[in-house]
C-alpha cells in the first residue's frame, strides 16, 4: 500500500464540468515523490483536463487536489505556491518566440525567483546542455526543430526546479524522427528520479519509465496498473480495445 | 497568312527572354491589356509634360511678390522661398526661430538614434525609453520658455503663436506618443472578462470616441471645453486640442492592439501561467512585445492617418503646416499662390509618411524572429 506521508500530489473525487458537458468524473489519484505515473486513454477522454487541473490552468467544481501538502484553491497566492512545486511542458512546446531560447530559460527564474542575471543564465547553460542543446542558446525558437524546441520547453521547466513535472502529450506534435530524441531526454529525467505525470500515446516509453499507468476513458480513470500487468493482461475490456487499436497503428 | 498563325506567332513573341518578352508578357497579352496599356501611356503623355513645364521648365524662381509672377505660366517657387518661415514655424517670433530649430535638431538626432544602428540594442532601447519620458517636457520648454508657470527662457511664447510644420508635428508625435499607454489600458481592459466594469467602461470609452467625428472633437475641445470648465481656469487651445487627438486616437489604437492580443495563441498565457509570471509581467513580457510586433502595420498606418488629420485643427484656428502654408496666400501681396502651397504643404506631407512607411517596413523585417 501507498505511503499517504509521501504522497506529493493527492487527488480525491475530482469533478469538473464544461457546462453540461461532465468532463472528470469522481477521479482520485495519488503519486509518490519519485514516482512516474503514465496516463493514457482514447482522444477526449479528459486526460489533458485531469493534468491541467492540477497547476490550475483549469479550475474544477468538485473535489480536492493537494500538491506536496498544499491544498490548491482558488487563492491567487496559493495557485503560486502550487505552481511553484509543478512546472507543464506542453504538447505544442509554446515557447517565447519573441526571446532567444537563452532569455526564454532566464525569463522566469529572473522575473519570478528573482535570481540574479548571471545565476539564470548559468543554470539555463547547465539544462540546456542536459537537454544535449547548448549550442543553441542564442538562437529564436522558430529557428529550431521541432524536437529541439521540445527539449528546450523541458529545460526551461527544469530551470524553475519543480518537485513534480507534468508532460501533456509532449511528442504528438513532432514528426515521427524526432520523438526518440525527445523521449530520451526524460527517459533520464525519470532514471534521475524526478516525479512526473505522462500523458502519452507512446506505449514503449511508457512500458520503459512507468512505475503506474492509468487508462482513462470518458473522464473516468478506469484502470490503474503496474505497466507489466497493464500491457500483458489488461483487467479491463475498454484498456484491452485500446490497446489493440494502439498496437494495430 | 492564317488568322490562326499570326495568333501562334503573336503568342510566341510573350516567351522571348528581355525586354521584348517583357513587355508583350506584361503590356500586351490579350486585347483588354493593350487597349489599357495604350489609354495608360496617352495619359501619361497628357500629364508627366504638363507637369514638369509647370513645375520645372516654366516656373519662375525668383521674384519679390505675386507682381513678378506670370500666371498663366509656370509655378512661382519663390513664393515658397518668401514664405517658408511661416509655413515651417508659423508665427513663432523670427528673432527667437533658433528654439524651434534646436527642437528639430533634437527631433532628428531622436529619430536617427532610434531608427539607425549608431547605438548597441540595449542603448538604444535605454535611449528611446528616456526619450519618450523626457522629449515632451525639454520641447515644450524650449518651445514655451516656461513650464507650470516658471520661466526658463526669455521670452515666454506663448502656444498660440507656434504653427507651421513644428505644430503639426507636435499635435501628431504627441498624439500617438501619449496615446500608446491610454490605448494599450484600453485594449486589456477590454479583454479582462474576469473585471465587467473594466471591460464595459472600456468599451464605452472606446465605442464613444471612435464614433464621433475628429473635428467634432476638436471642436467640442475648442469650444465647447472653456465653456464647461469653471469661470478662471486657464487651459490653452495646444493642452485641448491635443487632449481632444490622445482621447480620439487611443480608441482606435486600442482596437488595433486588440487585434494583435487575439492573435496571440493561448499556449502563450498558459506557458507563462504554468511559469507564474504575475498578470502584468505576463502581459509587459511575453504578451504585449509580441502583440506590438503583430500590430506595426497597423499603427504606422493609424500614425500617417493621424500626422494628415492633424490639418483638421485649422477649423479651430491654429495654424498647422496646411494652414500656414494657404493662410500665407491671403496676405494681399502673395494672393494667387494656392496651388504651390497646396504641393508644396503635400511634399512635405508625403516625405513625412513615405519615410514613416519605409521604417516601419524595416522595422518589420528586422523584428521577424522566424528565419
Ligand atoms: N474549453 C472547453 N470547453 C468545452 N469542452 C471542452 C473544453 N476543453 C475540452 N473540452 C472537452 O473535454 C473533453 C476532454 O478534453 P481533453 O483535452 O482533456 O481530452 P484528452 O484526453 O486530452 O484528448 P486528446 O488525446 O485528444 O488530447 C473533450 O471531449 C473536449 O471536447
Ligand atoms: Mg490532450
Amino acid at each position: 500500500m501507498q505511503n499517504q506521508e509521501e504522497g506529493i500530489i493527492k487527488i480525491k473525487n475530482l469533478n469538473k464540468w464544461y457546462g453540461d458537458f461532465h468532463v472528470l468524473k469522481d477521479i482520485n489519484f495519488n503519486c509518490n515523490k519519485k514516482e512516474k505515473i503514465v496516463i493514457c486513454g482514447p482522444s477526449g477522454s479528459g486526460k489533458s483536463t485531469l493534468i491541467r487541473c492540477i497547476n490550475y490552468l483549469e479550475n474544477y467544481q468538485k473535489g480536492s487536489i493537494e500538491v506536496n501538502n498544499i491544498l490548491l484553491s482558488e487563492n491567487h497566492n496559493v495557485i503560486q505556491k502550487v505552481r511553484r512545486q509543478v512546472s507543464m511542458v506542453f504538447q505544442q512546446f509554446n515557447l517565447f518566440p519573441h526571446l532567444t531560447i537563452l532569455q526564454n530559460l532566464t525569463l522566469a527564474p529572473i522575473w519570478v525567483n528573482h535570481a540574479t542575471k548571471k545565476e539564470a543564465e548559468e543554470t539555463a547553460k547547465y539544462f540546456l546542455e542536459r537537454v544535449h542543446i547548448s549550442e543553441q542558446a542564442d538562437k529564436y525558437p522558430g529557428q529550431l526543430s521541432g524536437g529541439q524546441q521540445q527539449r528546450v520547453a523541458i529545460a526551461r521547466s527544469l530551470c524553475m526546479k519543480p518537485q513534480v513535472m507534468l508532460f501533456d502529450e509532449p511528442t504528438s506534435a513532432l514528426d515521427p524522427e524526432m520523438i526518440s530524441e525527445v523521449l530520451d531526454v526524460i527517459i533520464e529525467l525519470a532514471e534521475e528520479g524526478m516525479t512526473m505525470l505522462v500523458v502519452t500515446h507512446e506505449m514503449g516509453f511508457a512500458r520503459k519509465i512507468a512505475d503506474c499507468v492509468c487508462f482513462m476513458d470518458g473522464g473516468e480513470i478506469i484502470e490503474k496498473n503496474n505497466p507489466e500487468d497493464f500491457f500483458n493482461n489488461p483487467e479491463n475490456e475498454r484498456s484491452k480495445l485500446f490497446l489493440k487499436q494502439i498496437i494495430q497503428n | 497568312m492564317k488568322l490562326s498563325e499570326i495568333n501562334h506567332k503573336y503568342q510566341n513573341l510573350q516567351y522571348r527572354k528581355g525586354v521584348v518578352g517583357w513587355i508583350f508578357k506584361n503590356l500586351l497579352s490579350s486585347p483588354l491589356n493593350i487597349l489599357l496599356t495604350f489609354f495608360s501611356i496617352y495619359l501619361l503623355y497628357l500629364i508627366i509634360p504638363a507637369t514638369i513645364n509647370w513645375a520645372i521648365l516654366d516656373a519662375v524662381w525668383q521674384g519679390k511678390s505675386n507682381k513678378d509672377c506670370d500666371f498663366s505660366g509656370g509655378a512661382c517657387w519663390f513664393f515658397i522661398d518668401a514664405r517658408f518661415n511661416t509655413i515651417i514655424y508659423g508665427f513663432y517670433p523670427q528673432e527667437y526661430l533658433w528654439r524651434p530649430n534646436l527642437v528639430f535638431a533634437i527631433l532628428a538626432i531622436s529619430i536617427l538614434a532610434v531608427t539607425t544602428n549608431i547605438l548597441s540594442a540595449k542603448l538604444k532601447i535605454r535611449f528611446g525609453v528616456t526619450a519618450l519620458i523626457t522629449l515632451p517636457f525639454i520641447i515644450f520648454i524650449i518651445l514655451k520658455g516656461s513650464i507650470f508657470g516658471i520661466e526658463i527662457l526669455h521670452p515666454i511664447v506663448d502656444t498660440g503663436k507656434w504653427g507651421g510644420l513644428i505644430l503639426t508635428l507636435i499635435l501628431s508625435l504627441g498624439g500617438i506618443m501619449l496615446c500608446f499607454p491610454l490605448g494599450i489600458m484600453l485594449a486589456l481592459g477590454r479583454r479582462c472578462d474576469s473585471m465587467p466594469i473594466v471591460k464595459y467602461f472600456c468599451i464605452a470609452f472606446i465605442e464613444f470616441w471612435r464614433g464621433v467625428p475628429l473635428i467634432t472633437i476638436l471642436f467640442m475641445a475648442a469650444i465647447m471645453l472653456p465653456l464647461l470648465l469653471p469661470e478662471g481656469t486657464q487651459f490653452d487651445k495646444l493642452g485641448r486640442a491635443l487632449i481632444g487627438i490622445v482621447l480620439f486616437e487611443a480608441a482606435y489604437i486600442a482596437e488595433v492592439i486588440r487585434g494583435g492580443l487575439q492573435a496571440i495563441p493561448r499556449g502563450q498565457y498558459e506557458a507563462a501561467d504554468s511559469l507564474n509570471l504575475t498578470y502584468w509581467k505576463k502581459t509587459g513580457l511575453i504578451i504585449m512585445p509580441q502583440t506590438l510586433k503583430l500590430v506595426i502595420p497597423g499603427i504606422v498606418n493609424n500614425f500617417i492617418a493621424l500626422l494628415k488629420d492633424t490639418s483638421l485643427v485649422s477649423i479651430i484656428g491654429m495654424w498647422d503646416l496646411l494652414n500656414s502654408a494657404i493662410g500665407s496666400t491671403r496676405d494681399p501681396k502673395w494672393i494667387g499662390f494656392i496651388i504651390e502651397a497646396y504641393v508644396f504643404a503635400g511634399i512635405i506631407y508625403w516625405i513625412m509618411c513615405f519615410g514613416t512607411s519605409k521604417y516601419s517596413q524595416h522595422l518589420e523585417k528586422k523584428l521577424n524572429t522566424t528565419n
